[in-house]
């Protein structure tokens, strides 16, 4: 009996020495880890970043340019939702510095304490920022806890050579009379709310909506649109669309527009937000509350807020840049284009954190599915 | 006599337990692995199925409820269990029939010829499960491989990818090795002098197959569908990548708890559930019908 209380507890200290060898790992050389340490000066550095990020978010040359200039490693992992990199950040003791929460992510980690607040004054190039984004979001009302880092919207990709001139509508997957003749050639994003949001927007509801009957009502369209569907697909809905296997995709408007310059015939191909609107969505970059080198992470958010740093983000993914100041070192063919940066910004929704509502997106969307 | 007796046992005694000392000693390594990466996680994964969600998605240890199990009798889990496990049962019977002749085969085959066709069946471990699956959906696109053979046999155009089809021949493809080679085991060790003996007393070839190898080869058969059964139960990236997730299964299920609904709670119910069912299943099943394994 004692030997088996040994050995588990021999385990126990295998596990604890593993967990506290990570975090010594993360905190570098030696730095002192505590997420509340004095105020940040700007172009301060107290470590190697240790960046959580979109795959695929940033152009690698940027990273390069911010380690020769400021004399740190920049380490990058990344995620490919905001649901894989909320609980790692949680859980605490991540060793991460700096992550790239979504809107809606923001408030939960506000809320969950997960984020610490930002210090301005490390940040002189906030004022880069456009005064729709500086004065903050419905997400962090007063901007306290993130900054901007690029921005975009959720519609539909669309092979014109092969659909033809079609009315830029959320009925080309949710009107049988439109979609049926393109059924098995659609793909809708595997996500609740974003997939539920289009026929909710379809519907002319809000796609934060609570009412369990308009949801209801999306759930139905959604459960009809399945069967003209070729499949549900969060990764790869670009390729498909752009090797043909799909006429019609529903995704994020850099993606494709990335898609699109490497097919051989880019002008087969278009994306557009339908008239009756749909997710506007914009990523932030907040200090993870106990990161361990915070003043870095405020220099590097420095950097990037820097106007021709800024340009090139956006000239690497074709996002659209919340840094005002960039504009003038963005590619014209960019910043002219209604894709990246739409004209009429009217009809479309940040999707916020409904709190316990999430459950019921789910489910409809599950259930939706059969 | 008495005196040398006595001090024997003793010596005995003690050899016996530095035996056994050293077993548990050599043993050690395989305990702590077991404790620290199944029996940790699973009591993990036990205890946030009695917690609750928080408004933030977040689990709070605390207010223990059995809420999430009161979910389980809920219609749609019973549709999507209903379906993982026919979709289960015709992968574990396809796996079968093609497994079996294959076995027998390679059983029968000269020492060299067995070790490189053994060799051939694990040669896909050598690539990443994922990276098998997504060459899958290369392969079955509408101008895939596939379909170009088919339009060139005047066929016309196959569309396989995305459909039920497809997902079946993804499953089949990644367990088949794990029927194979318990088949295999099996096989072999059937002792020739059997059915040698069978077809002496006049047994035909098929009832000397009936009689005296397929009960001989029921051990591996047995253990070959537990192991194809119980990862095509709970599959999750199979049907995502070739399937498309259009009707929902188990495994996409319980993710969908986690990633998208942040309810960790039920989704950790549902795996409770689903580890309890299997392995007492599983052990029922070893009970009934595998006794010589």
């Amino acid at each position: 009996m004692t030997r088996k209380l040994l050995s588990l507890l021999f385990a126990l200290g295998l596990v604890a020495a593993a967990c506290g060898g990570s975090d010594d790992d993360a905190s570098g050389e030696g730095e002192s880890a505590s997420g509340d340490a004095a105020a940040c000066a700007a172009g301060q550095t107290d470590g190697d970043l240790a960046f959580f990020n979109w795959a695929e978010y940033i152009d690698p040359e940027l990273l390069t340019a911010f380690e020769a200039e400021f004399g740190v490693t920049v380490t990058q992992d990344t995620y490919d939702s905001n649901e894989a990199m909320q609980p790692i950040i949680s859980a605490g003791g991540s060793g991460y510095d700096l992550i790239v929460p979504s809107d809606y992510m923001v408030s939960i980690l506000i809320e969950s304490g997960d984020i610490a607040e930002i210090q301005k004054d490390a940040i002189p190039n906030l004022s880069n920022l456009s005064d729709e984004f500086a004065s903050g979001l419905p997400f962090d009302p007063d901007a306290t806890y993130s900054v901007p880092y690029q921005w975009g919207t959720t519609g539909l990709g669309i092979n014109t050579a092969v659909v033809g001139d079609v009315p830029e509508t959320w009925g080309l997957i949710f009107d049988p009379a439109l979609a049926d003749q393109f059924g098995g050639q659609i793909t809708l994003l595997n996500d609740p709310r974003e997939t539920m949001g289009a026929a909710l927007k379809y519907l002319g509801y809000s796609l934060n909506t609570t009412s369990e009957s308009e949801l209801e009502e999306a759930k139905a369209l959604v459960a009809e649109a399945t069967t003209r569907l070729a499949a549900y697909e969060s990764d790869q809905y670009d390729e498909l669309l752009g090797t043909g296997e799909t006429v019609i995709a529903h995704g994020y408007s850099g993606n494709f527009l990335v898609q699109f310059d490497e097919a051989d015939n880019p002008d087969d191909f278009t994306y557009f937000v339908p008239q009756e609107g749909g997710t506007r969505w914009v990523d932030n970059m907040a200090v993870v509350a106990d990161a361990p080198h915070p003043c870095t992470a405020h220099t590097f958010i420095n950097f990037l807020l820097d106007a021709e740093n800024g340009a090139a983000l956006t000239n690497w993914n074709y996002y659209a840049s919340p840094n005002a100041a960039s504009e003038p070192f963005i590619d014209p063919e960019v910043l002219e284009d209604p894709i990246v940066y739409p004209q009429d910004q009217s009809k479309l929704e940040f999707i916020s954190d409904t709190g316990d509502f999430e459950i019921n997106f789910t489910d409809a969307f599950i259930e939706a599915k059969g | 006599m008495t005196d040398t007796v006595h001090p024997l046992t003793a010596h005995e005694r003690a050899h016996e337990s530095a035996e056994s000392r050293r077993g548990f000693l050599l043993a050690l390594p395989a305990y702590l692995y077991l404790l620290v990466f199944f029996a940790l996680p699973l009591a993990i994964v036990f205890v946030y199925s009695f917690a609750t969600r928080n408004r933030t998605g977040g689990t709070d240890l605390s207010g223990w409820n059995l809420d999430s199990y009161g979910r389980l009798g809920d219609e749609i889990v019973t549709r999507v269990v209903m379906r993982s496990f026919g979709l289960a049962m015709v992968t574990t019977i396809v796996c079968l029939l093609l497994a079996y002749p294959f076995a027998y085969f390679v059983s029968t085959r000269r020492p060299a010829v067995r070790g490189l066709l053994l060799v051939g069946v694990m040669i896909p471990f050598w690539t990443n499960f994922l990276v098998r699956n997504y060459a899958w959906r290369v392969l079955l696109s509408n101008d895939g491989p596939v379909s170009e053979l088919t339009q060139l046999l005047g066929l016309g155009e196959t569309r396989i990818l995305f459909t039920q089809t497809a997902v079946v021949l993804g499953l089949v493809y990644s367990f088949l090795p794990f029927m194979i080679l318990p088949l295999y085991a099996s096989l072999e060790r059937i002792d020739g002098r059997l059915v040698e003996a069978s077809r002496d007393l006049y047994a035909s070839s098929w009832a000397s197959f009936r009689r005296v190898i397929l009960p001989l080869s029921r051990p591996g058969a047995i253990a070959g569908s537990i192991l194809v059964f119980v990862p095509s139960f709970g599959a999750y990236v199979t049907p995502a990548i070739l399937g498309g997730d259009k009707k929902p299964l188990l495994g996409s299920y319980i993710v969908s708890q986690f990633l998208t609904a942040r309810n960790w709670p039920f989704g950790a119910s549902l795996s409770a559930v689903l580890i309890v069912v299997m392995l007492s299943a599983t052990l029922v099943y070893f009970r009934a019908g595998g006794r010589n394994l």
